[in-house]
């Protein structure tokens, strides 16, 4: 997930950010990013399309649902079909025939999550492609000439990726080396007009470290910053912009998003549901098909039944953020909140403790 | 519903089917073909995406073996399959097999046919179909039939006797089933509409239709239908009276302004009698003699259509039985529809409309989908010549490629790739920026290229299939309304020529 540069004031002008609404309660915020393809109204969710396709959906579909900005994985296009096709295919926006924006990742937390042959060292991180076995040296400058290729409109430094469950001087030392490799980055970068480089607070789960990074990244003059591994009630503590593969992936195994957590619509309660998913929802699979229909079709081998639920899936996760956004511009998001809670969870002692306390942190109580 | 031709040339049929559908104003055009579903959806489409292709046919040909399993869901929801999968407005056919899938032979019965699902084997007899076809209610449904004789290699003239027998009585029986629950239908449709009461004077109508003949309601529609079944009706039910607004109605020849019960043009509440015509089966294997007689004796019986049954195979065995298809169609009516099941390649169509056929099913562009080819195959038999320049020299370096992989390669539909496509996984479309087809208006090629494609297949990402069946639908469809063309204008030895041209 990312923010925007740190100015808190209505009446400063941010590079691409623009503030809108603020919460006098909590610190979420309402805004607008001004990037090379368009204005995207903030907060954000930017569905994941791995390897320039957003699984199963045209972009016009994407685009019908509202989407203005999505993700591409630099890791995955690197290995294929390569940079060097891309750019000649005009391109990740080209390439996939995007008009709207992208981000990219650096490649850095799927080379870890993925690979299992992967070394780090202070050159980059090293590691064996499993379509070709041959070795390659991911380093900063590396990670961000792909993503000069890709030509995306947000791209991500390379940082030292750690798990947040380890501790020790592992954490501090990938911090420190974050830090470096943001430098080496900025350096490296050939187009910081059209593509803008986000910098990655790292730190694990050390305050101090945290605030240590933060302090000496804000530093340099970068457009935004990303903060990895947290999510959910991210919003009230601030963050403008949220990717996840969780809806795009979860429609796969036929589950579709309503506002009471999910429904697995394969299992036989479904079968004569004649109602559609959420009778709330405006996507197109709501419109026109019932939960009965789309459970007879998941159990066919016609994949139209995953791409009904990606397109309900993304416009949930889409819709969402748009009542998020209104609630803070109306200055009711705190309520918005507590009603979004209460539906998913029913008795606020069932929401999960690390929610309820995030949001006591910034002065929104459930219950 | 009413074919009319508009002419016939060399053996094809060019004309339009009128009055279609439940509310009687859709037509399609022959030679024609019906959109192929799975479990009544276009195979990867959604709404929107299948919306984007142009020609669609008018109708889509559902299969009952990914239909039959939802029987009691589909009784419980009442309205209908068309509704159910959110096609309202599409004619539907329902045929007993899907085309694609082979079934395995051997269950067939006397008294029952069976479906091959998902969830396992369906076994149908007569009036588990019936109620099936009652709780889809599709436009058109294949009867009950015996086609298990296409399936095996030298059949006895016993089993192929026996299979032309049993279609023809499960005919029978099935139009017999029809009848019954339409007279019960109406009669308790009138009742609840009040339009009866339980006097016992009897009231004929000045019909001059016989009772015998009145009693064969099925097979067609038009205006005169009510009156014909309400005759029926009083016939079979014996001593009722129709009260006066029925009285007026059955007198009238036009459905009276004020009829809140009989206007069957717009829905009243329980008055409208959906009627689902039955496409008649004819098999006889490849003895000419039993073909003969199931073209015969199916024309003999009230159905709405005819399927040709048993023509799929491979390109060879079809050689062999085109000469059974000439003689066949000869033996229908001019005006009722031929479908012919298992047969989608190009080359195939034209000649089966050649010998009499009218609407086929479009799983070929599917099986292409599968195995991420692209139909490429050129049917404009009158393009400017800057462009066959341009198209030939494409086709001719393809076809040479593609003899040389045709006999290495078989695919994931088992079928080798055709010479009408390209395969989009050869690492020559890797750098290959132009559309799948230059000129082709459908989305893919409006918005992507064979590179981007070649993409998609390599790294198995499901827009993959999306992409290539609204290319190789919009294709095939655009295929057949240049066959329809050319027979408007007297140019379909072009048009054969040109696609034979392609085929080797």
């Amino acid at each position: 997930m990312a923010g925007a540069a740190t100015q808190a004031s209505l009446e400063s002008a941010p590079r691409i950010m623009r503030l809108v609404a603020e919460c006098s309660r909590s610190r979420a915020r309402a805004g607008e990013l001004w990037l090379p393809h368009g204005t995207v109204a903030t907060p954000v969710f930017m569905p994941v399309g791995t390897q320039a396709t957003m699984k199963g959906i045209t972009t016009e579909q994407l685009d019908a649902l509202g989407c203005r900005i999505c993700l591409g994985n630099t890791y995955h296009l690197g290995l294929r079909p390569g940079p060097e096709l891309i750019q000649k295919a005009n391109g990740l926006h080209g390439f996939m025939n995007w008009p709207h924006n992208l981000l990219t990742d650096s490649g850095g937390f799927q080379m870890v999550s993925l690979v299992s042959l992967s070394e780090v060292t202070e050159e980059g991180v090293r590691f064996r492609s499993p379509y070709d076995g041959n070795e390659t040296l991911l380093s900063p400058e590396k990670s961000v000439q792909i993503q000069n290729a890709l030509g995306s409109d947000i791209i991500m430094q390379l940082d030292d990726v750690v798990s947040s469950t380890v501790t020790g001087p592992r954490v501090e030392e990938a911090m420190y080396r974050s830090i470096r490799w943001l430098d080496r980055c900025i350096a490296a970068h050939q187009r910081p007009d059209k593509q803008n480089l986000f910098a990655i607070i790292q730190g694990g789960l050390d305050a101090d470290l945290r605030a240590t990074c933060l302090e000496e990244m804000t530093k340099r003059d970068v457009p935004g910053f990303a903060i990895g591994g947290l999510s959910g009630v991210c919003v009230a503590l601030g963050c403008d912009m949220f990717d996840c593969v969780f809806p795009t992936r979860t429609a796969r195994f036929g589950s579709a998003l309503v506002p009471t957590g999910n429904l697995q619509l394969r299992k036989k309660v479904f079968e004569k549901d004649f109602g559609p998913i959420d009778p709330e929802c405006t996507c197109p699979t709501c419109q026109k098909h019932s939960r009965a229909f789309l459970h007879a079709l998941l159990h066919s081998d016609n994949t139209a039944a995953l791409h009904h639920l990606t397109v309900h899936n993304i416009a949930y996760q889409l819709q969402l953020m748009s009542a998020v956004r209104t609630s803070i511009v109306e200055k009711r998001f705190p309520d918005f909140v507590r009603d979004f809670m209460g539906a998913m969870y029913g008795d606020p002692t069932l929401c999960p403790t690390w929610a309820t306390d995030a949001l006591a942190s910034v002065g929104i109580t459930l219950g | 519903m009413k074919l009319s031709l508009t002419k016939v040339v060399n053996g094809c049929r060019l004309g339009k089917i009128k009055n279609l559908g439940k509310t009687g104003d859709h037509t399609m055009d022959i030679p024609g073909c019906l959109l192929y579903t799975k479990t009544g959806s276009a195979p990867h489409l959604t709404h929107h995406t299948l919306h984007n292709i142009h020609g669609v046919p008018a109708m889509a040909q559902l299969t009952l073996s990914s239909l039959a399993e939802h029987h009691e869901v589909l009784t419980e929801y009442k309205e209908g399959v068309g509704k159910f999968i959110g096609m309202p407005e599409s004619l539907l056919y329902c045929s007993l097999h899907d085309p694609v899938s082979p079934c395995p032979a051997g269950y067939v019965t006397n008294k029952s046919v069976s479906v091959w699902s998902v969830a396992g084997r369906v076994e149908m007899t007569v009036s588990k179909f019936m109620a099936i076809q009652k709780a889809l209610q599709p436009d058109w449904f294949q009867c009950l039939s015996d086609g298990e004789v296409s399936c095996k290699e030298a059949t006895s003239i016993k089993r192929v006797r026996k299979s032309v027998d049993r279609s023809l009585l499960f005919l029978d029986n099935c139009l017999r089933l029809q009848e019954e629950s339409e007279t019960l239908a109406l009669s308790s449709r009138l009742e609840c509409s009040g339009a009866i009461s339980t006097q016992r004077s009897l009231l004929l109508l000045g019909s001059s239709d016989s009772p015998t003949s009145a009693s064969r309601v099925t097979g067609t529609t038009g205006a005169c239908c009510h009156t014909r079944l309400i005759f029926v009706f009083l016939v079979e039910m014996g001593f009722h009276s129709v009260g006066q607004a029925g009285l007026e109605l059955l007198t009238s020849s036009d459905p009276p302004a004020s009829a809140s019960c009989w206007d069957y043009r717009h829905e009243p509440p329980c008055l409208v009698l959906q009627k689902s015509v039955i496409i008649g089966v004819i098999e006889g294997g490849d003895v000419m003699e039993e073909r003969l007689r199931s073209a015969r004796e199916t024309a003999k019986r009230p159905v709405g259509g005819f399927l040709l049954d048993g023509f799929q195979g491979n390109p060879t065995t079809l050689e062999a039985r085109l000469r059974l298809l000439s003689s066949v169609t000869a033996e229908l009516p001019e005006d009722k529809p031929r479908l012919i099941s298992g047969v989608s390649r190009p080359d195939e169509v034209l000649e089966c409309i050649e010998r009499g056929v009218d609407l086929f099913e479009s799983f070929f562009p599917y099986q292409v989908t599968e195995r991420g080819c692209a139909l490429t195959f050129s049917f404009d038999y009158q393009p400017n010549p800057e462009e066959t320049l341009l198209q030939q020299n494409g086709t001719q370096e393809e076809i040479k490629c593609m003899d040389q992989i045709k006999k290495i390669e078989t695919t994931g539909c088992n079928q080798e790739i055709t010479s009408f496509e390209i395969n989009l996984k050869e690492k020559k479309y890797q750098e290959d920026f132009n559309p799948l087809v230059r000129g082709c208006s459908c989305y893919c090629c409006k918005n992507h290229t064979r590179a981007y494609i070649h993409h998609l297949l390599v790294t198995n990402e499901l827009l993959a299939g999306v992409l290539l069946m609204m290319h190789n639908f919009e294709h095939y469809f655009g295929f057949f309304h240049y066959i329809r063309e050319a027979l408007k204008s007297d140019k379909l030895a072009q048009l054969k020529e040109l696609i034979h041209r392609q085929a080797s």
